[in-house]
């Protein structure tokens, strides 16, 4: 069997890993699933493409490939610029809708909130782009060989390394720093820890921030390897919860491993069932894993 | 004057076929506060069961018995509640965040089904020639609108009374004992994971059969009637309606669907054509932005839930 499905997978994987680890740190810290998470992929991914397209506008080399890959340095600043915007945008979210019910109504009143906003900020985006895809680039890349049958792009190899250098820094200051350990003592025990004198709103917003930035990162890979388009988040949902879940909620090893998971599942049943079946693969891993283990492969039990 | 009266019954039939959709979905989370993200899923579930069962023999989907309609709505029924019933298996005795995932993933695999299992479902193109209720007067449109009205208002009233009447039964106040403290339910002991499943694939019967009558009111489904824009138009009738309260989720279900329509007829009068796909999105966002609102200010809805303890009881 030819060993590209591997390969195609191990990318969307970490572009689900991304996404995924925002998921399970809203998920473990404020203690709901977060509906509205793809529209901060979707939405990261259109701010970038406004800061790309600004910077090419301004500065004539921004465009301009760099070396084997199909994007400039215009699109390394957007990212840069992207992230925080994103992390902004989810706090903002935050401040005018989760905020206010997390504290006077149950947890799924602000579950059912994060639906109605997901569908208000992906409808907002079609308003505003139209359902027209749109593209970082528009330059064709020859895939290199690695053998075996595979191949792959060099813009793959960079957004794989991407992955790799953000998931890294993020697991550094989750296990090293104070906010990290504050971030763990509230997502093992809220009260505990505020008495304990852990600004817990700080850490709200420190995990807001984090999981909008790694959902722009996930949407301009999306962006740069398929297309933006304003479902482009919407689509990768139910792949995010099967990471967030499969890792054991909470765990940000976890989540990438659960997002490789997936994401190599979804190749595989492309590559033999069918590629219109992809989406079917996260909730047949889904619904395997509530029955086998629900508190995940690399979760603990409650 | 006979065209208009003609257009608030077919109008009435669309809003009161919504409304019981409202009532499953109240019997799920009104009651029992089961939150379900898949409604679309389990109403095109509903549709199609019917469809297959009814339509006659074709060449275009599997299938094609050509029963009669009764029969399609009641497989409808049953085909909806066996499938909740397997998902509220699986996730049910699981945080409750479980349930909304994964039945948001059952709406995605059911379109995804819908859309692509083309020999059973006829694929993009949808199913046709759904037969229709009273069809012998269809040259008629006022009888035949009037007549269908007729008939999803007394299965409206039918469905109320029943749920009215579960409300009151021991049964109905397990569930809210449930929904209100788990653990105070569970060492009276009372099950909480086999109550919700029974609430669970009951509401989802109930989302079934609604999405059985409107292919039966139309005669023609296709998988992009059950996205998830469906689901969310029906939790905004129940909360703006007021979840809990079974005349609030009729209510919900007619007035959401009168500004859903009478918004959609403006957008298509005032809109020029090129922009009318940007114009819906907006309308989109207004829902949206409207169901973060009553969350917000008015959690209860219009006619909230109210303290029911026995029918013995004077309230």
């Amino acid at each position: 069997m030819n060993l590209q499905f591997l390969a195609d997978g191990i990318l969307t994987g970490a572009m689900i890993g991304l996404g995924a680890i925002g998921v399970t740190l809203t998920y473990s810290i404020l203690r709901f699933a977060n509906f509205a998470h793809g529209e901060f992929i979707a939405w990261g991914a259109y701010l970038a493409l406004g800061v790309a397209s600004a910077s090419g506008w301004l500065v004539a080399g921004a465009a301009i490939p760099i070396g084997p890959l199909s994007f400039g340095w215009g699109l390394v600043l957007a990212l840069l610029i992207a992230m925080p915007l994103t992390g902004l945008l989810a706090l903002a979210l935050d401040w005018a809708l989760f905020a206010r019910l997390r504290d006077k109504a149950s947890s799924i009143t602000v579950v059912m909130a994060s639906f109605g906003a997901s569908m208000a900020l992906r409808n907002l985006l079609e308003f505003l782009f139209t359902s027209r895809p749109a593209y970082f680039s528009r330059e064709l890349q020859i895939a290199i060989r690695l053998g075996w049958g595979v191949r792959v792009t060099a813009d793959q190899l960079a957004l794989v390394a991407l992955t790799a250098i953000l998931v890294i820094s993020l697991n550094l200051v989750l296990s090293r720093t104070q906010i990290g350990r504050s971030m763990r003592a509230v997502s093992e025990n809220r009260a505990l820890a505020r008495v304990a004198g852990v600004d817990v709103d700080h850490v709200v917003r420190v995990t807001w921030l984090i999981g909008g930035a790694l959902a722009c990162a996930s949407g301009v890979m999306i962006g740069l390897v398929v297309q933006i388009r304003p479902f482009m988040g919407f689509d990768m949902l139910l792949p995010l919860f099967a990471a967030a879940i499969l890792g054991g909620i909470g765990s940000i090893p976890g989540a990438l491993m659960g997002g490789l998971v997936v994401g190599i599942a979804e190749a595989l049943s492309a590559a033999t069932v069918g590629a219109e079946w992809r989406a079917a693969a996260a909730f047949v891993l889904l619904i395997g894993i509530l029955l086998i283990r629900p508190a995940g492969l690399f979760g603990a039990r409650e | 004057m006979i065209g208009f009266a003609s257009y608030a019954f077919f109008f009435l039939t669309t809003a009161l076929s919504y409304a019981i959709i409202c009532l499953g979905l109240n019997l799920q989370w009104g009651q029992t506060g089961l939150f379900n993200v898949g409604v679309a899923g389990f109403v095109g579930i509903g549709a199609y069961a019917s469809a297959l069962l009814t339509t006659p023999a074709t060449d275009a989907h599997l299938m094609g018995w050509g029963l009669p309609i009764a029969a399609g709505w009641l497989g409808a029924m049953l085909v909806s509640g066996t499938a909740s019933a397997l998902i509220g298996f699986a996730t049910l005795r699981l945080r409750s965040d479980y349930l909304a995932i994964t039945t948001f993933g059952v709406a995605v695999t059911i379109h995804l089904i819908a859309l692509n299992a083309q020999r059973l479902t006829g694929g993009p193109y949808g199913i046709a020639f759904i037969p229709r209720p009273f069809n012998e007067v269809a040259d008629r449109p006022l009888l035949f609108n009037g007549l269908n009205l007729a008939l999803v208002a007394a299965l409206t009233f039918v469905l109320y009374i029943a749920s009215e009447r579960l409300v009151r039964s021991p049964w109905g106040r397990v569930l809210r004992a449930i929904r209100e403290d788990e653990r105070a339910a569970a060492s009276l002991g009372k099950s909480p994971s086999l109550y919700r499943l029974q609430a669970f694939a009951l509401g989802g019967a109930v989302m079934g059969l609604g999405g059985a009558l409107q292919a039966h009111f139309i005669g023609f489904i296709a998988p992009d009637n059950y996205l998830s824009s469906l689901t969310f138009l029906v939790w905004t009738m129940l909360i703006i309606g007021g979840s809990g309260n079974n005349r609030g989720a009729i209510l919900g279900g007619v007035l959401v669907w009168a500004l859903w329509s009478a918004s959609g007829v403006a957008i298509g009068a005032i809109v020029p054509a090129e922009q009318q796909a940007r114009a819906a999105a907006l309308k989109i966002v207004a829902v949206g932005v409207f169901l973060a609102l009553a969350l917000l200010l008015r959690p209860r809805g219009l006619i909230g839930e109210r303290t029911v303890v026995s029918r013995h009881l004077d309230e």
